[in-house]
C-alpha cells in the first residue's frame, strides 16, 4: 500500500514514518506549515525544514501552506492530503499521533472523506517506553521548542541521547508532565533517522527565550554524510 | 490467559499496533498473559488454552473480517467470557444473528447507560471514542446496556459474558476492559456474575 506520512519534523512523525516503512511503502512526506506559531493542529517550529529532512530521506514532500486557524486548518490538511494523492498516488495515511484525540479525530475524517485508510502506529503508546524506543532506533532529534516550566531554556537546542533521556523521564515524573511531549511541552526536530542516507548539521542558529517559554530556530543547516 | 484477536486486513499489519497492541498492553497491566493471534490464523488448541477472548477494532477503512466471517465460527460455542471491540462487535453481532447498518461516528461522544449490568456498575453517563462506520442491530439473544447517538454501543448475551463494545475503550475508557478482565483467573470457574437484568426476571 502507497502511504503519505503527515510529516511535522520532529521526532513522533519521523518514527511513524519509521514503522510505517517496516511494513508498507512510504510514497511521499506531507507537511502543512502554519504561519500562526499557536497552531492547533501542527507542530510548528523549523517546519520549513522538512524539506531538508525529506531530501535527506530521498522521499519526495507535499508542503502546503496553513494560516494556522482552528478548524480552518482541516481544510488545509483536506488540501495538503488531496496533493499527495492527485501526485503520489497514496492509498492511506501514517500520523504519528499518541494520546491526542483531537488531532486523530480529524486526520480520521479527513482520510475517511477521501477514501483512504489511515494508521496511527504509536496510538495509546505508554511514553517512557515510546521515547526508549525512539532513542535506541537509531533517531536523533533536538529539543527546537519548551512550552513548560519546568523544561528551562537550558533544554533548548539539546540532543536527547540516553542521558538526557534520563533526565527528561525524572522531569517528566516529577511535575507530572507528559514524557512524550504530547500536551505541547515540548517540540522537537530531527537530524538524524535509521531510513536518512544523509544526515542533517545545523550550521547557525537562534534562541528565544522567554516567561516559560522559549523556541530554538535553525537559521542554516546542510546534509553531510553519515 | 487471554486471547487478543487481531482483526485487521493481514497478520502483522500497520493497524495492528493502533489497535491490538494498546489492548494487549492494557492486558498486560492487569497482570493477564495474553495470546495474540489474526482471525485467520487461529488454532483449536489457541482456543482451549485460553481464558477469555477480545476482539480487537481495526481501521475505518478496512471490512475484510465481515467477508469472512466463517472464520469467527468458532464464537457460538466458546464457552469463555468474549469481548468485542468495534469491529469485533460486529463480528459478533452478525455471528450471533444479528445486521449491521451504515452509521459513520468520529470522534468523542456522549453514551448513557440503559440497563444494569455487573460491567457497567456505577456508570451512567460517560464520553468515549467512536470510530465506525458501521452500527449493529443486536441479535435477539442479546441486550443493549449503552447506548449512544450512533445506536448501541454496548451489548452482552443474555445469558453468557459476550459482550459487544461500539466505542473504543482503549482510548479513555480502559476501565471498561480492566472490568472486563477482572474476574477471569486461569482454568475453571472465571465465569461473569450473572447478567443483573436477566437474574431479575
Amino acid at each position: 500500500m502507497r502511504l503519505g506520512v503527515l510529516f511535522s519534523g520532529g521526532k513522533d512523525s519521523a518514527f511513524a514514518a519509521w514503522r510505517a516503512m517496516g511494513k508498507e511503502e512510504v510514497a511521499c512526506l506531507i507537511t502543512v506549515v502554519p504561519s500562526n506559531p499557536e497552531s492547533y493542529l501542527f507542530h510548528t517550529p523549523n517546519i520549513g525544514l522538512t524539506a531538508l529532512q525529506a531530501e535527506a530521506a530521498g522521499l519526495p514532500l507535499v508542503s502546503v501552506a496553513s494560516a494556522g486557524v482552528e478548524e480552518e486548518e482541516v481544510a488545509d490538511l483536506f488540501r495538503a492530503v488531496s496533493l499527495a494523492v492527485e501526485e503520489h498516488g497514496i492509498e492511506g495515511v501514517v500520523t504519528g499521533a499518541i494520546r491526542s484525540v483531537y488531532q486523530a479525530t480529524r486526520v480520521q475524517r479527513v482520510c475517511h472523506d477521501l477514501g483512504l485508510w489511515c494508521f496511527n502506529p504509536l496510538w495509546q503508546r505508554d511514553e517512557e517506553e515510546h521515547l526508549d524506543e525512539v532513542v535506541s532506533s537509531g533517531l536523533r532529534f533536538i529539543i527546537t521548542g519548551v512550552s513548560a516550566a519546568p523544561l528551562g531554556e537550558s533544554w533548548l537546542g539539546r540532543e536527547i541521547d540516553p542521558a538526557a533521556l534520563g533526565e527528561l523521564k525524572d522531569v517528566a515524573r516529577r511535575y507530572r508532565m507528559n514524557p512524550a511531549g504530547e500536551g505541547g511541552e515540548y517540540e522537537t526536530f530531527v537530524l538524524d533517522a535509521p531510513f536518512f542516507g544523509r544526515r542533517i548539521e545545523i550550521l547557525r542558529a537562534s534562541r528565544e527565550y522567554r516567561g516559560d517559554r522559549g523556541m530554538f530556530r535553525i537559521d542554516d543547516a546542510r546534509l553531510v554524510a553519515k | 490467559m487471554i486471547l487478543v484477536l487481531d482483526l485487521s486486513f493481514r497478520p502483522g499489519s500497520l493497524s495492528a499496533e493502533e489497535f491490538v497492541g494498546p489492548v494487549d498492553r492494557i492486558a498486560r497491566r492487569e497482570g493477564k498473559a495474553t495470546l495474540i493471534r489474526h482471525y485467520t490464523d487461529i488454532a483449536p488448541r489457541d482456543l482451549a488454552s485460553v481464558d477469555a477472548a477480545i476482539l480487537c477494532g481495526t481501521a475505518l477503512a478496512d471490512f475484510g473480517y465481515l467477508g469472512r466471517l466463517e472464520r469467527f465460527a468458532w464464537l457460538p460455542s466458546f464457552p469463555r467470557p468474549v469481548l468485542g471491540i468495534c469491529a469485533g462487535m460486529q463480528v459478533i453481532t452478525r455471528v450471533f444473528g444479528g445486521e449491521v447498518t451504515p452509521e459513520v461516528r468520529i470522534g468523542m461522544a456522549w453514551h448513557e447507560v440503559i440497563a444494569r449490568d455487573p460491567l457497567l456498575a456505577g456508570k451512567g453517563r460517560f464520553e468515549a471514542y467512536e470510530l465506525h462506520t458501521l452500527s449493529v442491530v443486536p441479535p435477539a439473544s442479546f441486550r443493549t446496556l449503552a447506548a449512544s447517538a450512533s445506536g448501541p454501543a454496548i451489548i452482552r448475551h443474555r445469558e453468557r459474558p459476550v459482550y459487544g463494545v461500539m466505542f473504543h475503550p482503549e482510548v479513555r475508557n480502559e476501565w471498561l476492559i480492566q472490568r472486563f478482565l477482572s474476574p477471569i483467573r486461569p482454568g475453571p470457574g472465571n465465569e461473569h456474575e450473572a447478567d443483573e437484568g436477566e437474574r431479575a426476571r
